[in-house]
């Protein structure tokens, strides 16, 4: 079964499709991409995930080739592209506005790149087909782009962007102009179409639940910088900084002071007037070092009993509750004015549940549950 | 529909009378019988009949036309040259003094302008006719042009671009494929008005005009001084007639885009 698994980047004899070694890319005094190093292999689904300005849009624009690249150089399939124009490399984008050409039908729009490569008529006839059939639109075929919906057009800009068979799709923010139920069931899509072409996609987003569900790996951006780059699941279960923790869904960041209690185990004293966190931890830390743990609202459990079992169990009371349907957010707050975040499962009706505004509870989590971070 | 005050009703009035009587007062005029210009004696088409008898305007209207063809060609491919360079070359050595200086000759003094080819085409030992005629043209329409196509390309997206890069075009066919079939209406209604600029031209063409070749402005200003006659109110009226249509349909082809561009999202919104 292990090898079913798709991981080329845990394989040491695995070569990278695209190689960024210490790239940095400078805009006269601005510094957009500082000294950055990363591997992504072939067919993968990667995402570069940070805030607006973080510099993710400037290397998918060196990649792209429509950036040249300071220092340090970019590979593709072990050559460096630095020299190659955009118009030259296997490489193709998805523009963010889409940038469909407007005088042109949907059908010559796909068939734009087969013809800058002098194919045969037969043969952009048939692959344009199989691009609209891809993409469903091919009873849109003859429409012009202002003729059809934003996510028409959105299916358009991806099936133009795959007619050449690309080594590589970079998108930027592809979703970003859908809404929310079309974007998800876009997403989804999205996935399907990575997976029978087999190309490797490259996907640039600040929306963390966007990058979640399609990538196979996830690079966090901050300030031309990777902080992390990891696969979805062990960027959320294990975060390598309170800022990918916070940047990545919701999280409680307790500041503490670590004593070490046994192999792995810590004990946390965190606050005047509670009792010390325990928790546990691969990494070692020192007696008295600062350490913040990053715990999420749904390892949190609250109950209005004194759970007997929970290694850690504070009282509180419920200063707010953010209903989201399927899920509740309990603000509770602790006698010491701490406010922690607990999330529960709204496996009942609303009227059957017992915790309402000011409440006194107990939350509870186990000494497992959080992460135990250094910065 | 507002009504309109008194007040309104007075200033409009006055406005185009100041600025289309004396055009209205010529056309009548050119269907006088009469052969003297200021008085009226019935209505005849004869003197558009003379007109078109007198060899010597035909020959003028003729070399008006050429020239006006083709220094308008030529300006509309140098102004969008000149209009794609400066609002798509990004920060280049000089770019604010280009883009300063491609405006000066919309307000240099003509006769400056005039003169300044003059005496440069004697200086390089040009004979003055219908080439000179068209380089003096197209040197003062090119900027015109560049000031209509610069005004569109600022509002392109750019992404466009490089996009047909992005799927393997080359620099010239991306040009040639995306900006310009988009930018077309800009780049026709320039063509339009470095026409009509180019055929209305009477000192630029003086200076430049040699006895070879002779414009119908200079021609009808030089039969004007020996006496109107209604041929030449006849003359003058077609060329109204001809720089109206130039006019409204550069006008025309920039709107009607337009508008068209709003129907069509309006219908995608429709069907979404």
């Amino acid at each position: 079964m292990s090898q079913s698994v798709f991981a080329p980047w845990d394989d040491p004899n695995e070569k990278p499709l695209i190689r960024f070694q210490n790239v940095t890319k400078r805009f006269g005094e601005f510094v957009a991409i500082d000294d950055l190093t990363l591997d992504i292999y072939a067919q993968e689904f990667f995402a570069l995930l940070g805030p607006s300005g973080c510099g993710k849009t400037t290397m998918m624009r060196m990649l792209a080739g429509f950036e040249s690249v300071t220092e340090g150089k970019i590979e593709l399939a072990g050559q460096d592209i630095g020299p190659v124009p955009p118009n030259e490399r296997a490489v193709n984008m998805m523009f963010q506005s889409y940038a469909l050409f407007p005088h042109l039908s949907v059908w010559e729009n796909i068939a734009f790149g087969l013809k800058r490569d002098r194919k045969s008529k037969a043969e952009i006839e048939a692959r344009v087909d199989e691009m609209l059939k891809l993409v469903r639109l091919e009873k849109f075929a003859r429409r012009k782009p202002h003729q059809i919906s934003g996510g028409q057009r959105q299916r358009v800009a991806l099936a133009r962007s795959l007619a050449k068979a690309p080594k590589l799709l970079l998108l930027d923010e592809p979703l970003g102009a859908l809404d929310k139920k079309l974007r998800q069931d876009t997403q989804f899509e999205l996935m399907d179409i990575q997976e029978t072409t087999g190309t490797t996609f490259v996907i640039v987003t600040h929306d963390q639940e966007e990058a979640m569900t399609v990538a196979s790996r996830v690079a966090v951006m901050d300030e031309g910088r990777i902080i992390q780059v990891a696969t979805p699941a062990a960027i959320y279960e294990y975060p390598n900084s309170v800022y990918v923790a916070d940047f990545i869904g919701d999280v409680n960041i307790i500041e503490a002071e670590a004593r070490p209690s046994g192999e792995d185990e810590y004990s946390l004293n965190w606050i005047e007037g509670q009792a010390p966190i325990k928790a546990t931890s691969q990494k070692t830390f020192s007696d008295g070092q600062k350490v913040h743990l990053a715990i999420r609202p749904e390892k949190i459990r609250i109950s209005t009993e004194k759970p007997d079992d929970a290694d850690n169990a504070m009282q509180g009371k419920v200063l707010d509750i953010a209903y989201l349907g399927n899920l509740s957010t309990y603000h509770v707050e602790l006698p010491t004015g701490q406010i922690i975040k607990a999330q529960t499962a709204n496996t009942r009706r609303i009227a059957r549940r017992d915790i309402t505004w000011e409440d006194p509870v107990w939350i509870s989590w186990s000494a497992t549950a959080g992460v135990l971070l250094e910065h | 529909m507002r009504r309109l005050s008194w007040f309104n009703v007075t200033s409009l009035t006055l406005g185009f009378a100041f600025l289309y009587l004396p055009m209205i007062v010529l056309i009548v005029y050119s269907f006088n019988a009469s052969k003297l210009v200021t008085v009226w004696a019935g209505f005849s088409t004869k003197w558009y009949g003379e007109l078109f008898r007198n060899e010597a305007f035909l020959d003028a209207a003729w070399v008006t036309i050429k020239v006006a063809v083709i220094s308008s060609t030529f300006a509309t491919v140098l102004g969008t040259m000149a209009a794609y360079v400066l609002v798509r070359g990004g920060r280049f050595l000089g770019r604010t003094l280009f883009s300063g200086m491609i405006y000066a000759p919309l307000v240099m003094p003509e006769v400056i302008t005039g003169l300044s080819l003059l005496l440069l085409f004697i200086g390089i030992g040009l004979d003055r006719g219908v080439l000179t005629i068209v380089l003096a043209h197209t040197t003062f329409s090119m900027c015109y042009v560049s000031v209509v196509v610069s005004s569109r390309l600022v509002t392109f997206d750019r992404s466009l671009e490089e996009a047909a890069l992005d799927l393997g075009a080359s620099p010239w066919e991306s040009f040639r494929l995306v900006t310009l079939p988009i930018i077309a209406p800009a780049v026709i209604s320039g063509w339009l008005l470095a026409f009509t600029l180019s055929l209305d031209d009477l000192v630029i063409a003086s200076f430049t005009a040699g006895p070879s070749a002779t414009t119908l402005p200079i021609k009808i200003f030089s039969a004007v001084r020996l006496g109107v006659s209604p041929e030449i109110n006849a003359l003058s009226t077609i060329m109204i007639l001809i720089v109206t249509v130039g006019v409204i349909s550069a006008s025309l082809v920039s709107k009607q885009s337009a508008v068209r561009a709003q129907k069509d999202a309006r219908a995608a919104e429709r069907t979404a």
